[in-house]
């Protein structure tokens, strides 16, 4: 969908076209993140730390986890790339909270996060990792293989069944890209996903309550009403 | 060189739960007191206050109020033969970082532990004779009873407005209360809480199957409540957003709410915020502690700050870390098992089911932090419950109810289902509301590899060592994840569900993901002698008489409830120890 006439994937290819984004990736030009119909509010919206090859990669993994159906619209309509990205650019995806001293080793899986990166560094990487395994596999970036490649090759990430040639743990990346999508999903719209609390409007979660000490016998084995209220309805 | 600042009475290190009672009591007797606080000033009203304390990814995923692992963390492995590795987020287990510590951010479960931890040993061996304890189980007597305790722990809970239902009134057991509760001269400060629907099922379910369910006390006012110091608590109002949050309504018994508001109405009190103690001073002869370094976090600047007296009440952990850093007591070795301090730390374990009704609408959004019924039939408490068939020592409690059911971490679907698309979203939203738990938490017994000691690596944002936690569940916690996964499931059949995710004993190494409990304990732990303690029965240092540490630290073991109610009581205890007799005459209580 082109907004205005203005198609920013184009443009922004165009701009880099050869440059940086292809380095990161180191496939064909070819075979690159290609223009696709960016959703109208994503491109209002911009994007403050994915590029456009990661911005094409986070857009086409929303809509296949959360795709539209009878109970929401699809991921990049609830906003979640936007979520993502500005995760991402914040405190958070720069590693606020995050012990960054080394050494630096593997460990065991109990031991937990052992990276060096913050977790934007792990998304860049893995991104650009992801993209040249299924360019080797599919002959093509994430974004462009069809949707039941799409899926075996998200299964097989989260089975710990993808290695990653000089690029993250796939299976770390899986971890943080997955917590991301569901925090997107269930935080509070302000963070820029769960658009229109639709997340909360599936499972039938009211967002900020304040006073429930009549409703426990009120609705007990009854249904609470569902309209939920987010912060920003408060303020 | 630190600036060195003028000599006072008491300094108190971390104003949570512990630093605030201390506060409290000590000011009160005329002492004049300075805390020192690592965190920032919260209240209630800046900082708790509805809509943004609703925030679900700030407060439970970021770990707004907590401990920030970029400055401090731990290293951690699960046997001496592991290289440690640091755990560079929080995950497991979430110390606090603000004026008033974790108490903030707890749910408020209070229990009393009894003499069957506090005298542990004895009574295991007498019963089941010597052998029954595997010869790594490093458990012992506390060297206090609950008699002892048993004031302060009613202190404790009608100061912290704890509701609940007493079992055990003055020897006569109550109906509807925990039968194996111990005597209580009292019962609890508020009525029960409301029972929510998954509780209710769950009691009507544990009573079928002849167990004793009864609503799990916890310091969420019932109802609206004025503390025997005049704190005010609004009544609980079920918003959901408990453990992790602070609480608007002041309906959560929480130190920055009760005695540390009135300790800063004393002229013998001030708050330092931002002060990252590094280091207890010792004098020439170490025998006595003279203060405090500490590193004002706004400035960098280095300070000394003299004192008559040092507590230490910065959290379980971060309490052992200093010992160690300031080199008071021998560190703990696990191959000689000489020394003491790091010794017998321990964590708890657990097992739990999912279970679906459709049709049924829980409302797993609405619940108290203590919205819990709870069955002690397979606790530590219940003694008729005999271990030579169980095959393990201790026991655990299972409850079935909610607490903090939030969206992005709490969405309950029947094993099996996709991660994603279609199929996981119809899951999701059918489940949700459908869907409750039955939870066990279980004991664990202390064991010779399980210690802290300083990492020989890693170090903290001051340049320091972090500490290294060693830690892994042994055949005891094994056996006893095996037994409360059959009686889970039990009962859960027993229920008719839809359809039940069984629970499942763990066998995988404890991993510091993802949360499991701020519960840590041991490793400065209270004892009748300084060759198997670092603290005696007051929590006063063997080595440095005016020196106490006060903390779950203290315990010589885990139990499977929540530790703040012996924390609490225990902080009374020692604060009346101090006030009444180690002020008259400054010396070991206790004579080693
Ligand atoms: C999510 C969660 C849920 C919980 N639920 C329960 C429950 O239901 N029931 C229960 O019994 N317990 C529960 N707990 C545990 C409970 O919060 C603690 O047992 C209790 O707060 C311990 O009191 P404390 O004074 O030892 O430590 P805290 O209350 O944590 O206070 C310690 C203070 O010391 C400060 N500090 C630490 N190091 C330094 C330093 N070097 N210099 C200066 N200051 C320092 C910290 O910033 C903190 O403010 C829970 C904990 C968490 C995190």
């Amino acid at each position: 969908m082109k907004k205005d006439g203005f198609d920013r994937r184009a443009f922004l290819k165009s701009a880099v076209a050869g440059g940086a984004a292809a380095a990161t990736v180191s496939v064909p030009q070819s075979v690159q993140a290609q223009p696709t119909a960016a959703t109208a509010a994503a491109t209002a919206q911009g994007y403050a730390f994915l590029n456009p090859e990661e911005g094409a990669f986070v857009e086409a993994l929303v809509d296949h986890m959360v795709p539209a159906d009878e109970l929401t619209p699809k991921g990049t309509d609830l906003g979640l790339n936007i979520f993502i990205d500005r995760s991402l650019a914040g405190g958070w995806g720069k590693g606020d909270r995050l012990y960054m001293q080394g050494p630096w080793k593997t460990g065991v899986p109990s031991q937990g996060y052992q990276l060096p990166l913050t977790p934007a560094e792990l998304y860049r990487n893995g991104i650009a990792a992801a993209n040249v395994h299924c360019v080797k596999t599919y002959k093509k970036t994430f974004d462009k293989v069809t949707a039941a490649e799409r899926e075996e090759f998200l299964l097989a990430l989260q089975a710990g069944k993808v290695t990653f040639e000089n690029g993250p743990p796939s299976r770390t990346f899986f971890t943080t890209v997955y917590q991301t999508v569901m925090e997107g999903m269930f935080a509070d719209p302000m963070y820029g996903g769960n658009r229109n609390k639709a997340g909360w409007k599936l499972i039938g979660f009211p967002g900020v309550i304040a006073v429930n000490y009549q409703n426990i016998e009120k609705y007990r084995d009854k249904p609470f009403p569902v309209n939920p209220v987010g912060i920003a309805d408060m303020s | 060189m630190a600036k060195k600042l003028k000599e006072v009475d008491v300094v108190l290190v971390g104003l949570g739960w512990t630093g605030g009672i201390l506060a409290k009591e000590l000011t009160e007797a005329g002492m004049q007191v300075v805390a020192l606080e690592r965190g920032g000033m919260r209240s209630t009203e800046n900082d708790y206050s509805v809509p943004h304390v609703r925030d679900e990814l700030r407060f439970v995923h970021r770990h707004d109020l907590m401990q920030n692992t970029q400055r401090d963390t731990l290293t951690v492995r699960n046997n001496v033969s592991q290289e440690a590795q640091p755990m560079r987020r929080l995950g497991s287990f979430l110390p606090g970082e603000v004026v008033g510590g974790s108490g903030v951010h707890w749910s408020g479960h209070t229990w009393r532990w009894t003499d069957q931890e506090f005298k542990i040993r004895s009574l295991y061996e007498e019963r089941y004779g010597k052998k029954f304890i595997p010869d790594d189980m490093t458990i012992q007597d506390w060297g206090i009873t609950y008699a002892e305790l048993e004031p302060y722990y009613e202190k404790f809970e009608y100061t912290a407005a704890v509701s609940g239902k007493a079992g055990n009134l003055r020897g006569q057991l109550q109906a509807g209360g925990n039968p194996f509760e111990a005597p209580r001269q009292r019962d609890y400060a508020l009525p029960p809480l409301t029972p929510i629907l998954a509780s209710q099922v769950f009691s009507e379910a544990a009573k079928n199957n002849g167990y004793h369910p009864f609503p799990r006390p916890s310091a969420n006012a019932s109802r609206a409540y004025t503390n025997p110091d005049g704190s005010h608590f609004g009544a609980c109002q079920y918003c959901g957003y408990c453990q992790r949050f602070g609480c608007e309504a002041n309906a959560k018994g929480s130190p920055h709410m009760t005695v540390i508001p009135i300790a800063m109405k004393n002229p013998n009190f001030e708050l330092r915020t931002h002060a990252w103690v590094t280091r207890v001073l010792k004098d020439s002869t170490g025998k006595r502690v003279t203060g405090v370094l500490y590193t004002n976090t706004l400035t960098g600047e280095e300070v000394e700050q003299p004192a008559r007296m040092v507590a230490l009440t910065a959290y379980a952990i971060n309490n052992v870390h200093l010992m160690l850093l300031s080199g008071i007591g021998r560190p703990y070795d696990p191959v000689s098992q000489q020394g003491v301090v790091g010794k017998n730390y321990c964590y708890q374990t657990g097992a739990s089911a999912t279970l679906f009704f459709e049709g049924r609408h829980f409302n797993p959004f609405m619940n108290a932090g203590g919205s819990n019924a709870t069955i002690d039939d397979f606790n530590s408490t219940n003694w008729e419950f005999d271990r030579a068939k169980a095959g393990f020592i201790g026991g655990y409690n299972v409850g079935g109810g909610f607490n903090t059911a939030l969206p992005i971490g709490y969405r309950p679907v029947p094993r099996g289902t996709p991660s994603w698309g279609k199929a996981w979203k119809s899951a999701t939203a059918k489940w949700y509301q459908t869907a409750m738990n039955i939870s066990a938490s279980g004991a664990v017994m202390s064991n010779r590899y399980n210690y802290y000691d300083l990492d020989p690596t890693y170090r903290n944002a001051f340049g320091l060592p972090l500490m290294r936690m060693t830690f892994d569940y042994k055949e005891n916690e094994h056996k006893m994840g095996r037994h409360a996964a059959q009686v889970i499931n039990d009962i859960a059949k027993s229920m008719n569900p839809t359809s039940f995710n069984p629970a499942i004993a763990r066998t995988e190494p404890w991993t510091v993901v993802p949360y499991q409990s701020t519960h840590n304990t041991g490793g400065t732990i209270m004892g009748t002698n300084p060759g198997n303690s670092v603290l005696n029965k007051y929590l006063q240092s063997w080595d440095c008489h005016n020196l106490f540490v006060v903390g779950a630290n203290v315990f010589a073991h885990n139990n499977s409830y929540n530790p703040t109610g012996p924390v609490g009581a225990l902080a009374y205890w020692t604060a009346d120890a101090i006030k009444n007799q180690y002020m008259k005459n400054p010396g070991p209580l206790v004579s080693a």
